[in-house]
């Protein structure tokens, strides 16, 4: 019995020892949406190829995310072998020589399969320094019913005096119907998202080729006055409170005649278990005034590696299989194509299975018609439809939205908030060196 | 006359404390009403208090997706860990400023508490380089010792306001009879002090139980306690409340259990002393 007993104990410990020598566990670190969560339930696809690497999630709300791997990269502390960023950092960070490069994954991921405009967001000096997982764009989603009752009907590619004659007309606020539902909360991913790619469609820019901000333009002036117009009379009460989700609710219960935001909403307001409008739902281009860039941005959630992680090669193949097209294919076979990641490759907008999905075609369109290297409509010294890629428009984009957050609200006019905004960028610019 | 104005100042009175109470207590209330909500209902305008359609729905998703259990014990270990280790520290501290004070004792009191005053935040960086050069990320030990720094002021100022109210003449008398140091501290001191103590104890797993900045700074897979799970139900792009909630009620169910179990000893060690 004793010699039995011992025999097994040695088992186990050889048992625990070939199972650390062989298996290599990475932690990922990621964002809590749709298509994030569903790729954690298909993970027995990337153990049965990669059965020697064992993933470790950790999901963060966007913001806390953003300040942890943040912390992390830039201390090379060695927590996350492979992090969900944004295109705002990934230029940033590969700059710095914070990420590894991916240019040498295999051929068979088919780098020239990305969409130019995402994959060029993602590249610096030549060397791709994240994996797209899923891009959008914004895009107008407006109500088909009441643009029917209204006796308008929605360009392709609609201008924003469209866009305010269509509002005006779908505006009927005793029945807490409002014309227009746009982004108010302050923050830089939150109303600037906003603002900043409706700007470059009035030939607004934040910086000249000196880097001077530039808010005391004429062009900014009626890029906030048309908001600010737009939203006062046509909005839903305390908009300078409202983000994604908050308007995400407001056009599912019926109260938004047009919401511009992300192109992935789309797959939400469709949705009949969650939307009361899903039958009646169009969509079309951001609008512009004909100078050439729309009012649309153009984001991507990237699979990046950081430089300080030991496990280079098993972060890579996890970042190869879930931004393959294979794992297009998986997403689709389980779950449909309307819920495979959009907006990073070409080949899936080539699919006619997915062009008939009812969004499909409105967000490829929006995607390729941004430019994040030529974002505006005079040349600009910096990368961003919606952001601008320097480590410093965190703080400066969140200042300047609390400026135009606070004249939505009433609390100032559109002048004094463009002055505010002039000055603090002035400000901050001059600390960091930009100007003298 | 004198009896219906005590009665009516008693009825505001009660009024008045319902009132708070309720208001206090309301956003728990709606937490939890809104974790059986559909994600539809969660939001719906105006909102909707008992009347929905009642789901568990939120539970299982929340429990297929996260490992709750492994959130729940690191938490336990953290809060629980730190507790202990802070007492151990902080009953010797405590015990010689209450009875063998020196001329600076009230300096360094508030010196110990002026840490408390510093926005953490501010030595976030060098804390997180310490850790990670001392290979203490994401682990519990880690974050046991942090906790454990963090809270020590607080238990050493409870012990301390009520050690002093133990009359010193009782501890001299044990001397008296021979008893050291060690079983003046551990068989005098320690029993007559159990309510207090008890409360600090308490109230240390609250804060500890509920920390979120270091908690979830400091960790990443292994160690992250239930603030973790909490954060990995947020979401900015999606409706997320009803999940939000179900993970939050989760997480809070445990602490709001011990703590309503244990309100009267909590409360009596809180208010000791208050009244002479």
């Amino acid at each position: 019995m004793n010699t039995t007993f011992r025999a097994l104990m040695g088992a186990c410990a050889l048992a625990a020892l070939a199972t650390g020598a062989t298996s290599e566990t990475i932690t990922v670190a990621t964002v809590n949406n749709g298509d994030m969560i569903r790729m954690q339930g298909l993970m027995d696809d990337f153990y049965a190829k990669h059965p020697d690497i064992e993933v470790e999630w950790v999901t963060l709300e966007e913001n806390v995310l953003r300040q942890r791997v943040t912390q992390d990269v830039a201390t090379k502390g060695g927590q996350f072998d492979v992090m969900t960023i944004g295109t705002y950092e990934v230029p940033i960070w590969g700059e710095r020589g914070w990420l590894v490069s991916l240019n040498d994954l295999p051929e068979s991921y088919d780098i020239d399969d990305l969409l130019p405009a995402i994959r060029d967001g993602l590249t610096v000096e030549g060397e791709l320094y994240a994996a797209p997982f899923y891009g959008e764009s914004s895009m107008v989603m407006y109500r088909t019913d009441l643009m029917e009752k209204a006796g308008l009907e929605m360009p392709g590619a609609p201008t924003w005096d469209f866009i305010k004659e269509a509002a005006a007309a779908m505006t009927d606020k005793d029945n807490e119907v409002y014309g227009i539902c746009l982004r108010g909360k302050a923050g830089w991913g939150e109303n600037m998202a906003f603002l900043t790619a409706m700007s470059n469609s009035f030939g607004a820019k934040w910086f000249d080729m000196d880097w001077k901000p530039q808010f005391d333009s004429e062009e900014w002036a009626t890029t906030l006055n048309t908001y600010l117009d737009l939203m006062n009379n046509f909005g839903p009460p305390g908009a300078s409170g409202n983000g994604f989700n908050e308007n995400l609710a407001l056009f599912q219960t019926g109260k938004c005649g047009m919401w511009i935001d992300a192109t992935v909403a789309a797959s939400f307001v469709t949705n009949p278990n969650d939307s009361q409008v899903a039958d009646s739902v169009g969509f079309a281009q951001a609008p512009d005034n004909g100078l050439g860039p729309r009012g649309n941005w153009l984001w991507a959630w990237n699979l990046g590696i950081p430089a300080g992680t030991q496990k280079v090669d098993a972060a890579k193949a996890f970042v190869e299989w879930a931004t393959s097209k294979d794992y297009t294919a998986l997403v689709a076979s389980k779950e449909g194509w309307a819920n495979v990641p959009p907006g990073t490759r070409q080949s899936l907008y080539e699919n006619p299975e997915y062009q008939s999905v009812p969004f499909a075609k409105m967000t490829l369109e929006s995607i390729l018609s941004a430019d994040p290297k030529n974002p505006t409509v005079d040349e600009v010294p910096y990368v961003g439809v919606q952001f601008v890629a320097i480590p410093e428009f965190q703080g400066i984009g969140t200042a300047v939205g609390q400026q135009f957050s606070a004249a939505l609200a009433g609390q100032m006019s559109a002048e004094q908030a463009l002055d505010n905004a002039q000055k603090l960028t002035e400000r901050e610019m001059m600390k960091a060196g930009y100007i003298k | 006359m004198a009896r219906s104005v005590s009665t009516q100042r008693k009825l505001i009175t009660t009024v008045f404390a319902w009132a708070i109470g309720i208001a206090i207590f309301f956003p728990i209330l709606w937490t939890i009403l809104t974790s059986f909500k559909t994600e539809a209902a969660a939001i719906a305008d105006p909102p909707v208090w008992f009347n929905f359609d009642w789901t568990v729905e939120n539970y299982a998703t929340v429990q297929e997706r996260s490992n709750y259990f492994r959130h729940f014990m690191n938490s336990m270990i953290i809060s629980g860990g730190s507790t202990l280790l802070g007492l151990i520290i902080a009953v010797p501290a405590a015990w010689s400023m209450a009875f063998v004070p020196a001329k600076r004792t009230k300096d360094v009191l508030m010196w110990m508490l002026s840490t408390k005053m510093l926005p953490p935040v501010g030595v976030l960086v060098p804390i997180y380089l310490l850790f990670r050069d001392l290979g203490l990320l994401d682990t519990r030990i880690g974050l046991v010792i942090v906790l454990t720094l963090i809270n020590l002021p607080i238990i050493v100022w409870m012990l301390y306001t009520y050690f002093k109210e133990i009359p010193g003449e009782i501890l001299e008398a044990a001397r008296m009879d021979g008893a050291s140091l060690r079983s003046e501290i551990i068989h005098v001191l320690t029993p007559m002090a159990i309510p207090g103590m008890a409360s600090t104890v308490l109230l240390n797993i609250i804060l500890a139980w509920n920390e979120a900045f270091w908690t979830l700074n400091l960790t990443a897979a292994k160690a992250a306690p239930l603030t973790a799970f909490i954060a990995s139900y947020s979401s900015p792009e999606g409706l997320f409340y009803a999940k939000l909630s179900a993970a939050s009620t989760m997480a809070i169910a445990p602490i709001l259990i011990m703590g309503w179990f244990s309100q009267k000893q909590l409360v009596r060690g809180l208010t000791f002393g208050a009244v002479k």
